[in-house]
């Protein structure tokens, strides 16, 4: 029997894991060292959402005590925001690098092909 | 007030400040780099040192980050492998700086002086924060802040290849990165927390509980697979062999001799201070695997570490057999064989170290990188290629170098599991150390006994002084720290029994 | 990007002249309120960036590089680490942890935690700023 009120209520992990797979796909598969990268950004970027829904509280509000305050006041876990604001700077870091290294390898084979990438190399 | 309770963070600060000041002080003069780089390491090396030494005496030191108590506020923990791990670090890096002086003023563009002693000191940065913190997603920021560094560091050079090599190694960093995430996202939702002390007792609760474990199966195996591409154990190694061979030898000796084995020891964390012993060694048998991959890792590296001509691939392909080793005693999860592996992180740094100093050198008079090629050296260059010979001794394992010592833990580690598989450990370890054998003797051969092509070949012509003295400071580690293996043994002992503490 | 994205679009670059000022106010508005409500460095930091990628799509790379020379960049990339770190060394001089803020140090307590905060917003700021304007004029091929 699938319980489709499981599958359904956990929407959040399965647009998370669809994510994850399409990134490594593409990490995988394509060819373009760009695309590559794209893949891993991807990745990142459904970690940040996983990360993101996990700190959900349904009918939460932000964190902020000017919020009027009291016991009786939802709010969400700001916590995950927080690690993944860190994690977002660390990605982009990791982005404008690998970037900046495309354009060097561009500069100096000519092209982004992996496989031709390969060949020019001797691997 | 000011004094050695704030050193914790004072060993993290250090190499971090520093590699703000570089960029402002090389605006005005290049030249101030080196002294100030090397000024700083030397601070942090006796921070690290006296640090040990409260360690010793009063038992492991909790430093909290702006006076929150843990487990809410940040927390800085300097346990006996933390600060053991902090001693190699800032050793190493100083060694590397020193010889950076006259390496790095020929072997790169003048413009690029500034960003390497930057990088260089952001990494060990990074370094000494993932060896001391106590919070999981810290460690996790704290190894970003040292893989992005040495990707950078890398590619410096500007060569075609050297790019290259950079970029694999940045991508496969960057999955490594993304796996960690996930694993730390698995264990917040599990326990809500993220110091690792809170962790690994909040952790207790869960792993009965039927449904929430193959949570923490999966946690374990995401952090598992990060942390042992970090650590380039063998069939993640793939991106070691390019980026350690075409980073500069200064760069090659930190990333070969400690920045991997940061990876070991984000791996010792988790597998020992998250998780507990028990889990990791007897219900989900996690040690006993990874015992299995370093046994191949000890092999494969060797193998292909015989077939290399290049003597830099050669010395990277060596560092993946090694971190075999290293492995392979954290792996057996016994009193000898973690105390082995610990050691061995020591003993390898030092011969690593010296090893890829000696092939810069090598690399910075004659331009030679070829095996084959290395005929007569042994006249040219004598203190060198001394040096290189008993760095090549402690890799083997022959006494009384300090590899043997390792060696020999490990090797007692492995009878002391009782079983059939420690018997397999043992061979293991001799074919490798074997293997070992036979490609730094390839190496020695060439150096000393082969009849050079040239005659003006073995005109004596010895490396800088600059260069020397931190060569022959590594070697004379190998030889002393294999006569007293006492002095490494003093932190390594204790740090192996707090982590097997439930054995 | 030698030239402008756009060319010589009056309307563009008089919109951008115009905006760029405010977008910077914003930016600092958001830095200031960093330590009591949502905001800080990094946003503000990002918020100011942008104003000078406006100008740099605007104007082109030439005459935004004018206005931001890499001689008033590069101490600022720089200083935002080192207001942190020593903010961080004074509380510890001031008898506290690494980043206790909480010190009684002329003023009450929670003053004097109100302005480091401020402080290290804005040394975060300041660099979050410099950096990304960096990265952006060395992608557009310094």
């Amino acid at each position: 029997m699938i319980n489709f009120e499981f599958l359904l209520g956990h929407y959040n992990y399965w647009a998370v894991i669809v994510l994850f797979l399409i990134g490594l796909y593409a990490m995988i598969v394509k060819k373009n060292l760009i695309k590559k990268f794209m893949g891993l950004n991807i990745m990142d970027t459904s970690i940040f959402l996983f990360y993101i829904s996990m700190g959900d509280v349904e009918g939460g509000v932000s964190p902020i005590i000017a919020h009027g305050g009291g016991s009786e006041v939802i709010y969400v876990n700001p916590l995950p925001s927080v690690l993944i604001l860190t994690a977002i700077v660390v990605a982009v870091s990791t982005t404008a690098l690998a970037l900046s290294l495309i354009i060097k390898i561009y500069e100096e084979y000519g092209t982004l092909d992996s496989e031709r990438l390969v060949e020019l190399m001797g691997w | 007030m000011v004094g050695t309770s704030h050193l914790p963070i004072l060993v993290v600060l250090l190499p971090l400040v520093t590699a703000y000041i570089t960029p402002l002080l090389g605006w005005i003069d290049k030249r101030i780099c080196n002294p100030l780089v090397v000024v700083s390491m030397t601070l942090a090396f006796l921070a690290s040192l006296l640090l040990a030494r409260s360690v010793l005496t009063g038992g492991v030191i909790s430093y909290h980050m702006g006076g929150f108590a843990p487990p809410f506020g940040i927390e800085l923990v300097v346990d006996y492998f933390g600060v053991y791990m902090c001693i190699i670090i800032s050793f190493i890096t100083l060694m590397a700086a020193i010889y950076s002086r006259e390496y790095v003023a020929k072997e790169l563009h003048e413009s690029k002086t500034v960003p390497y002693y930057t990088l260089l000191m952001l990494m060990t940065g990074g370094m000494m924060g993932a060896s001391v913190t106590g919070d999981l997603f810290n460690l996790f920021v704290f190894f970003e802040i040292l893989s992005i560094s040495s990707y950078a560091l890398v590619a410096i050079t500007g060569k075609k290849v050297a790019i290259m090599a950079s970029y694999k190694y940045l991508l496969l960093g960057a999955i490594a990165t993304s796996f960690t995430l996930v694993g730390i996202a698995y264990l917040y939702i599990l326990t809500g927390t993220l110091n690792m002390a809170d962790l690994s007792v909040r952790l207790q609760s869960v792993y009965g509980v039927g449904g929430s474990s193959w949570t923490l199966i999966a946690a374990l195996a995401f952090f598992m697979v990060g942390y042992c591409i970090k650590a380039a154990l063998f069939p993640l190694h793939t991106w070691l062999p390019d980026a350690h061979s075409m980073a500069p030898s200064s760069i090659s000796a930190v990333l070969s001799g400690i920045l991997i084995k940061v990876g070991a020891l984000a791996i010792i964390r988790v597998l020992f201070n998250i998780f507990q012993p028990e889990f990791v060694v007897e219900t989900i048998p996690i040690t006993s695997m990874i015992s299995w991959m370093a046994a191949a890792a000890i092999i494969a590296g060797s193998l292909f570490a015989i077939s290399q001509t290049d003597i830099k691939r050669m010395l990277a392909y060596s560092s993946v057999a090694h971190i075999g080793f290293i492995i392979l005693g954290i792996g057996l999860a016994t009193g000898y064989g973690t105390t082995g592996g610990i050691l061995h992180i020591f003993n390898h740094a030092m011969a690593k170290g010296c090893l890829f100093l000696c092939a810069g050198a090598i690399i910075y008079k004659t331009g030679i990188r070829n095996i084959d090629d290395l005929a007569g050296l042994g006249n040219k260059m004598p203190f060198t290629m001394a040096a290189f010979t008993i760095a090549s001794l402690s890799m083997i394992g022959i006494p009384p170098t300090a590899g043997f010592v390792s060696k020999f833990y490990l090797g007692l580690g492995a009878l002391e599991t009782g079983t059939w598989s420690g018997w397999v450990f043992i061979g293991t370890i001799l074919v490798g150390s074997l293997l070992t054998a036979v490609f730094y003797m390839k190496v020695i051969n060439n150096i000393y006994f082969k009849e050079p092509l040239l005659r003006e070949d073995v005109q004596r012509d010895e490396t800088p002084l600059g260069m020397l003295i931190p060569i022959l400071i590594l070697a004379g580690g190998c030889v002393i720290f294999g006569l007293f293996p006492r002095i490494p043994l003093s932190l390594a002992e204790p740090a192996a029994k707090l982590f097997l503490g439930g054995i | 990007m030698p030239e402008s994205l756009f060319g010589e679009d009056v309307i563009v670059r008089t919109i951008a002249r115009i905006v760029a000022p405010f977008i910077q106010l914003f930016g600092l508005y958001v830095l200031m309120h960093g330590h009591i409500s949502p905001g800080g460095g990094f946003q503000a930091g990002v918020i100011i960036a942008s104003s000078f990628i406006l100008l740099a799509l605007a104007l082109g790379l030439p005459e935004s590089k004018e206005r931001f020379k890499k001689t008033i960049r590069l101490p600022m990339e720089s200083s935002g680490p080192l207001i942190y770190a020593s903010i961080g060394v004074t509380c510890i001089l001031a008898g506290g942890y690494y980043l206790q803020y909480g010190m009684a140090f002329l003023f009450p307590p929670h003053v004097v935690s109100a302005i480091l905060i401020s402080a290290v917003e804005i040394g975060i700021g300041i660099t979050v700023m410099a950096m990304i304007v960096t990265i952006f004029y060395s992608m557009a091929g310094d």
